[in-house]
């Protein structure tokens, strides 16, 4: 160890600075002690008491700054601990934090944000209802992510917002795109004539998706919460959405969206849709059509049915159920047998592991009429998945339900999940995998990555048992995503799975290729 | 201010929760806010209690 | 209709805003502090018995009884400490302050203020400088021998010099001082700038030799925080009256003794409410670490009560390199004390927050409703008594102190029957 001084004659550094330099200073492997300091007496002492002092510093005055080190010139030379010095000092400010302020409460950010109008609460369930309650008396809007907020609380909620002319979209909402821009899980998708008001998250963002692929655009998106067409919420906001887009003069066109709602709500609704000057199409999922067609409003068999109407109608144009598929009859059939050609007799089991919940819903009820399919969302209570026999069977998850996000994040923003059930449910007896890919603002960076790279060691496992699977994917999304529709289409692919251009084409190709091998099987079940 | 009134602004957020979907909304360049958002008075209900109470003072 | 609370509150604010506190002149403490007795010592904080100082508070109470000739020896000091031969009262409930130990014996030299809006008046020692220092605890001979000059050489030379220069209006040159870079508390550096040049011809005129002119204005030009005990009592000073105003919910003082940290609000008198205080995290002078750090201590925190030293942050950057942080930073932390306090500071004025005035008026119920506490910028003194300042940083007080404070408050409330039901 060896004591040196440097010394910086008329240089002035602020103490703190100083400080902090000797800190940095001090954690270069080989530096022992050092002390950097103005050249005053009470330093010196300083560097004395701490054994630095060398008889330079007889010429020490307090103008003069002094870097004194005991280092192991083994592991280290002054000039670099000078050298160290100087870069510290160089180092502009560009460590600078780039935060913003932020206020802590709602009425502290009013105030940092004139003009303010919207609200959005992501806070757990106990205390968004306060939340919410200031932002309305207000008299802003609100959007409202958190669920596990009282029913009673989301009543008197709604009833003040309608009072005061207000949305509130929620609790559980998690899709609304209001003046063309993306809230919470939102696609990038273009502003057009076509309004949406919906009661599902995935299901109102493939409808948007499916709009937007056909050239349309969106004018206003307004979600309402899952509840809202219960009977005790009477279809408050859905009510106050659909007649905020009768008046408004950008929307030409209207789409609800929900499950079946309420028998007393779904009356209300279609009066409305009765007196509306603008066309209305209606996907009440899996719902009745005679209600809808009674009220002059146009039914719908799936989601993308009912954007694929929209589109029409707004076009002027002619317009059927679209039951089939996008690429042609041949085409379908040709993937169909070689997908199928993939498996060997025993594999016959539906793996469909979704993460939208609409999107998991529209599947069901597709597909639950002609398979006895067990699910955390099934039909039937006794195909709840617990039921699920010793002898196993088909099986569709939405993964996105409580017992699945119990301390976890939600799988549209984190695939672990997923990825998990990949691996633990698919197995040898698995034929085909039905899955979704949803893109979009609050959805994982790459969903399709994770995706392809489950499906390839999926295959890889198989393979060790002279096994291969059928995957079929749909991608919800649109090329204006961050995570862009093609490169995610191209990636999936890559992997050998069959990517449809919607939900609903991706559950008809399943159950034609599940209709395959049953046949191939000569099975009769 | 109605819904139709709200169609008709630029839309302003003010966040409280999720930091996700502020960063979204700054990055499309929206103007917003997000909240350092606390339970009120730390969710204590004590605490709760006593500040409505004391909301509840006499006018003068 | 406005309710008692607010109407309290708005009370308090235009006694706080309107102060003046003035600097009038010097004295002896057992000449000029009210109820100042020969058997008393002053301390920092709320009150705290000899069995319960930290290492600081004691080495100060040693050191002053070595100076006051009533021991020769540590050993002997901290005996007659604990003997009960010497009682223990806050400095606040004397109208003084005091920095760090904050310990004033009775022939201890003070700077005299008057509020000149109100009439009251507040009361602190000389700041002895930087180093061994009675204030942090250190009782060797040295630091005798420096209390001795001070009140040989420097009182004597300083209490002519205010004779012959008149009274000083601490407020606009408090107001400068923040835009000069800053905060009153840890940042000094302009204010005692400005003191010096304002003093130095007066100082000239006095009957003394040049030896002890010269000797005086080296040693007001060695020590940036000579100021600091003229900041602290001039807060001191504008907020006392605020404690008489019934029914306010605003914060008159805050304090640590080393053990504990109390504060005071409006509507409750001279009722402490305290809790154990934090040790504060920050930057430590080479060789020194946390684990050296005695907790919280001294009087300086009067400064943020005002809306001074951490609360003005905004205005003094350079202090925010305490905690790593940058200008950005310093800017964020004055901010967020708008959330809990009442109204701007209409004297100071902050530049990088283009002049706004400092926060001013803590409120309790803000704090417990925000979870917002204040932040206070402050110096570190090592827990054993003798060693010294072994750093800065910043500290926020305990929360339970305002709890205590609002349950107190709604209590008097209910008791005077002033709740609707």
């Amino acid at each position: 160890m060896t004591i040196h001084t440097s010394i910086k004659k008329n240089a002035y550094y602020d103490s703190v600075t100083l400080m902090l330099l000797s800190r940095q200073l001090q954690e270069l492997a080989g530096v022992e002690d050092v002390l950097v300091g103005m050249g005053t007496e009470l330093n010196l002492d300083l560097a004395r008491d701490l054994g630095l002092a060398t008889g330079e510093f007889d010429t020490l005055t307090p103008n003069d700054l002094f870097i004194a080190a005991k280092i192991d010139e083994a592991q280290i030379s002054m000039k670099a601990v000078e050298d160290a010095f100087n870069a510290y000092l160089n180092k502009s400010a560009e460590s600078e934090s780039d935060e913003d302020y932020q206020p802590p409460s709602l009425s502290s950010a009013i105030q940092a944000l004139p003009g303010a109008n919207m609200v959005l609460v992501s806070v757990p369930g106990q205390y968004a209802a306060a939340e919410v309650e200031d932002a309305l008396d207000a008299g802003l809007h609100v959007m409202l992510f958190s669920d596990n907020v009282p029913v009673e609380d989301e009543l008197r909620l709604k009833q003040k917002a309608v009072e005061k002319g207000l949305l509130m979209m929620g609790p559980d909402c998690g899709t609304a795109i209001i003046n063309g821009i993306p809230l919470c899980f939102a696609n990038a998708v273009r502003r057009g004539k076509i309004g949406v008001v919906g009661a599902s998250g995935t299901g109102t963002q493939e409808v948007t998706v499916q709009i937007h692929k056909l050239g349309e655009g969106l004018s206003q998106v307004i979600g309402t919460g899952g509840r809202d067409l219960k009977e005790q919420i009477g279809g408050l906001m859905m009510i106050q959405g659909f007649e905020s887009l009768i008046a408004d003069p950008e929307t030409e066109l209207i789409v609800l969206i929900s499950k079946p709602p309420d028998p007393s709500v779904a009356e209300k609704i279609c009066q409305i849709a009765k007196g509306s000057p603008k066309p209305v199409v209606i996907d009440f999922i899996g719902g009745e059509r005679a209600a809808i067609e009674a009220a002059g409003a146009i039914p719908c068999i799936s989601l993308e049915d009912a954007a694929q109407k929209a589109v029409k109608v707004l076009r002027g144009q002619e317009y059927e159920d679209f039951t089939g598929f996008s690429l042609p009859e041949e085409q379908i059939e040709q993937i169909v047998e070689k997908e199928a050609a993939k498996l060997k007799g025993d594999q016959t089991e539906l793996r469909a592991l979704f993460t939208g919940g609409t999107l998991a819903d529209e599947a069901m009820k597709l597909l639950g009429d002609h398979y006895d399919i067990y699910s955390n969302i099934p039909l039937s209570p006794e195909m709840a998945i617990e039921n699920l026999p010793e002898g196993r069977g088909h099986i569709c998850l939405d993964l996105g339900e409580d017992e699945f996000t119990r301390g976890r994040p939600h799988p549209m923003i984190d695939p672990q999940t997923r990825t998990e059930f990949f691996e633990s449910h698919v197995d040898e007896k698995t034929a085909v995998i039905l899955v979704d890919v949803v893109l979009g603002f609050g959805s994982y960076k790459d969903p399709a990555g994770a995706v392809a790279d489950s499906v390839r060691e999926i295959r890889q496992r198989l393979s060790n048992q002279g096994k291969d699977v059928v995957v079929i994917a749909s991608v919800c999304g649109t090329e204006l995503d961050r995570q862009d529709l093609n490169k995610s289409i191209a990636t999936l692919e890559a992997a050998g799975i069959i990517v449809l251009p919607s939900n609903a084409q991706a559950v008809r190709l399943t159950d034609k290729v599940m209709q395959r091998i049953k046949k191939g099987a000569g099975d009769v079940s | 201010m109605s819904v139709n009134d709200l169609f008709k602004q630029e839309l302003k957020v003010v966040n409280l929760g999720l930091k996700s979907f502020y960063s979204d909304l700054k990055s499309q360049g929206v103007a917003t806010v997000q909240v350092n958002w606390k339970p009120k008075a730390g969710g204590k209900k004590n605490m709760l209690n006593l500040l409505s109470k004391i909301n509840k003072v006499k006018q003068s | 209709m406005i309710d008692i609370i607010e109407k309290a509150n708005k009370e308090a604010l235009e006694i706080i805003q309107n102060g003046q506190p003035t600097l009038i002149g010097l004295g002896v403490a057992e000449e000029v502090i009210p109820g100042m007795e020969k058997d008393l010592f002053l301390h920092a904080g709320p009150p705290i018995t000899w069995e319960k100082m930290s290492g600081p508070l004691r080495g100060g109470v040693m050191a002053g009884l070595i100076y006051e000739g009533l021991a020769s020896t540590p050993e002997e000091a901290a005996e007659y400490a604990a003997s009960g031969k010497l009682r223990f009262e806050p400095c606040h409930h004397h109208d003084a302050v005091g920095p760090m130990a904050g310990i004033v014996t009775p022939r201890m030299p003070v700077w005299i203020l008057e509020n000149t809006a109100y009439g009251n008046r507040a009361y602190c020692t000389l700041n002895e400088g930087l180093g061994k220092v009675l204030r942090m605890g250190a009782y060797g001979p040295e630091v005798i021998k420096h209390l001795q000059w001070m009140e040989s050489v420097l009182y004597p030379v300083l209490k002519e010099t205010i004779e012959i220069h008149g009274p000083i209006d601490l407020k606009t040159m408090i107001a400068q001082a923040v835009q000069m870079g800053d905060e009153a508390h840890n940042r000094n550096k302009a204010a005692t700038s400005l003191l010096i040049r304002e003093i130095a011809p007066s100082i000239l005129k006095t009957s003394f030799s040049n030896e002890d002119k010269i000797a005086v204005l080296e040693f007001l030009n060695s020590n940036d925080h000579t100021f600091l005990n003229l900041s602290m009592p001039a807060a001191k000073a504008t907020l006392e009256p605020a404690g008489k105003v019934k029914y306010s919910t605003i914060v008159y003082t805050m304090a640590r003794n080393g053990t504990e940290f109390g504060i005071r609000v409006g509507g409750l008198g001279n009722r402490w409410f305290t809790a154990p205080a934090e040790i504060i995290d920050g930057l430590f002078f080479p060789g020194f670490t946390k684990e050296d750090a005695n907790p919280d201590i001294g009087d300086s925190c009067i400064t943020e009560t005002l809306g001074l030293g951490g609360f003005s942050m905004a205005t003094a950057p350079a202090i925010v390199q305490f905690v790593g942080g940058t200008p950005k930073d310093a800017v964020r932390y004055t901010t967020s004390m708008y959330e809990i306090t009442t109204e701007e500071s209409k004297a100071y004025k902050l530049p990088p927050l283009n002049f706004r005035g400092s926060p001013t008026g803590i409120d309790i119920r803000k704090v417990i409703e925000t979870q917002v506490l204040p932040i206070i910028n402050t110096g570190i003194a090592h827990k054993d008594p003798g060693v010294g300042q072994v750093g800065a940083g910043i500290v926020r007080p305990p929360m339970a102190c305002f709890e205590q404070a609002l349950e107190a408050f709604v209590n008097l409330l209910e008791d005077e029957g002033l709740l609707e039901d």
